[in-house]
């Protein structure tokens, strides 16, 4: 699983308020809560986020809330990965959940500046900063967290590979 | 076998394992599964997704709509009734609506629905509560609900503990919230992040269950997976009165082994304030100074209970809110609503101009019924003063106890309770 995109950087502690405002809660469609992801933090983000775009964020992304809106917001916005220094233990699984990827790595976050191009190899944990041409690397995802992601969340892996 | 925390040991209990120790993954049976009206119209729509036509137990999958009732708008009715519908297919014992629903982490335990020992999960992060009754209770989201509502397990990473210690005879308008906003204040909102935390020692002891249960309302406020605290006499008497089953009372053992110990004397605390916008910027209510005040809210999951409308009651007996102020009262369940007018404590509310509202989760996390405006400040007795969490991204949220709260609201500024005369 080979990612490439561009940073959206953000500071420590980003709780699932500031991810998705709880007035917003009144929806699960992905589409329509990626409308008002970041509203307040990041006004511009709905607006401005690519396919593909990768979000790189200091310690404790995700605090708060157990509310999965917070993930499905993420990856209605079409954001292909999250590194973090840490991420909340709630938020850390529910990504995986909704399968998406997500990755630990300190060194990755402190090499990068917003508008950086990376790219990630979540199976190796390699993070290219193809802005800086420097290398990191986070911590890589076993085979079966990553077959979460590619089937599209736990249920969906669930219901693929004939668990129920 | 080694020697174990209490955590550690409901988790064995739960995965039929003689011992378990940290890090050990497990699957563990899940003897209450929680949902409200926010996440369980995820959980539901994948329990249908993946072909499933039966909840595990309908007596241990619990519902209760307690965010956007009563609804506010029509996408929160139309959340609401997915659960209404889904409860009345699966015959859900515990579905609370209308007249009877309440916040859920004050309603499961007042209804004897959760017990000591239990293995509680909830896709609210607030499930942490009930370690206050010896259970062991974790936040989880609707995926892995969903799944525990279909197989009535869960798999875990057993935590390891952090241990609190408070000993010390506690000032009279100091409780288990400030305690536990002291621990966050020192180990920051990340502190505790993927551990157990364990609070101990005389002065927790010396806390009701209502305060208890605040404390522990919390731990995840520090990152934590779970708070709890041994049950004694007080737990017993209060889960035997209630419990529809029976509970079983663990305890640490004395060699059990913790990821850190950390004393305090809780005689020398005085009441806490978090200051905008994290729970972490806690200080001693003697240095918030000339902090005026637009709302007070008293209520929510961490302090909606009796004790702390007897309270908020007792400091406005006899006294306003300061005019212009809203004063927002919220009894937590339907039982501590009857109970509050019963004891007189409505007057009391009316005559000091309050607002007194159903039970409802609304203000705490910005829902509905009693919003902030742009630039508005706010004192509440609730849990998480995040940027925008009560209403516009620019709103202020500090966070204390309801006696700090009442009184800040006669004198319509943040100030110790024994200010007010």
């Amino acid at each position: 699983m080979k990612i490439k995109g561009k940073v959206w950087k953000f500071g420590p502690d980003i709780n699932t308020d500031d991810i998705i405002p709880a007035p917003r809660l009144v929806s699960t469609d992905p589409k329509e809560l990626a409308k008002y992801c970041f509203e307040y933090d990041r006004p511009d983000f709905a607006k401005n986020v690519k396919k593909g775009d990768i979000i790189v964020a200091e310690k404790n992304f995700g605090c708060g809330s157990s509310r999965e809106h917070a993930p499905i917001a993420i990856k209605g916005a079409e954001v292909s990965c999250v590194i973090a220094k840490s991420f909340a233990r709630i938020f850390y699984r529910n990504s995986f959940n909704m399968g998406l990827l997500i990755l630990e790595s300190e060194e990755a976050v402190d090499g990068t500046s917003e508008g950086d191009t990376l790219s990630v190899d979540a199976a190796t944990g390699k993070i290219k900063n193809l802005t800086t041409k420097k290398e990191y690397m986070a911590r890589p995802i076993p085979e079966f967290m990553r077959n979460l992601v590619a089937d599209g969340g736990l249920m969906a892996s669930i219901k693929k590979r004939g668990v129920v | 076998m080694g020697a174990m925390t209490i955590t550690e040991k409901i988790l064995a209990k739960g995965a039929k394992l003689k011992s378990v120790k940290p890090g050990d993954l497990i699957n563990s049976k899940v003897d209450i599964a929680l949902a409200n009206d926010i996440t369980a119209p995820i959980a539901i729509k994948e329990f249908y997704a993946v072909g499933a036509k039966k909840v595990f137990n309908r007596k241990r999958v619990v519902l209760v709509p307690d965010h956007y009732t009563p609804n506010k708008d029509v996408k929160s009715a139309e959340q609401c009734k997915i659960l209404r519908d889904f409860a009345h297919e699966q015959k859900i014992t515990h579905y609370y609506d209308a007249g009877e629903v309440g916040v859920e982490h004050a309603l499961l335990p007042e209804k004897g629905v959760v017990v000591a020992g239990d293995i509680v999960i909830g896709a609210d992060s607030h499930t942490c509560t009930y370690g206050a009754l010896g259970a062991f209770s974790t936040g989880v989201g609707s995926t892995d609900l969903a799944a525990a509502m279909v197989t009535g397990e869960v798999w875990f990473k057993v935590p390891e503990t952090m241990k609190f210690v408070f000993n010390g005879k506690l000032d009279k308008w100091v409780s288990g919230k400030d305690l536990i906003l002291r621990i966050i204040g020192d180990i920051g909102v990340d502190g505790a992040l993927y551990r157990a935390m364990e609070f101990t020692g005389s002065a927790v002891s010396s806390l009701s269950m209502d305060s208890r249960m605040s404390m522990c309302n919390m731990a995840i406020e520090a990152g934590g997976k779970s708070g709890i605290i041994t049950p004694d006499a007080k737990t017993k008497k209060y889960v035997e009165e209630r419990g529809e089953r029976k509970a079983r009372y663990y305890e640490s053992d004395a060699a059990a082994e913790y990821f850190s110990v950390t004393e305090y004397d809780a005689s020398k605390l005085e009441p806490q304030v978090a200051f905008p916008h994290l729970p972490e910027n806690t200080r001693g209510v003697s240095e918030a100074k000339n902090i005026k005040l637009d709302q007070v809210v008293i209520g929510s999951c961490t302090n909606g209970r009796l004790e702390d409308m007897a309270v908020a009651a007792k400091i406005l007996k006899g006294r306003k809110a300061k005019k212009g102020l809203r004063l927002i009262i919220i009894p937590a369940t339907p039982a501590i609503y009857e109970a509050s007018m019963k004891k007189g404590y409505f007057k009391t509310f009316v005559e000091a101009g309050a607002i007194i509202s159903p039970p409802t989760c609304g203000p705490c996390l910005g829902g509905h019924m009693g919003i902030l405006a742009t630039g508005e400040r706010a004192l509440a007795t609730t849990n998480r003063n995040f940027k925008g969490r009560m209403g516009a991204p620019n709103s202020e949220l500090y966070l204390s106890n309801p006696a700090v709260a009442a009184a800040s609201a006669v004198l319509g500024k943040i100030t110790h309770p024994d200010a007010v005369k």
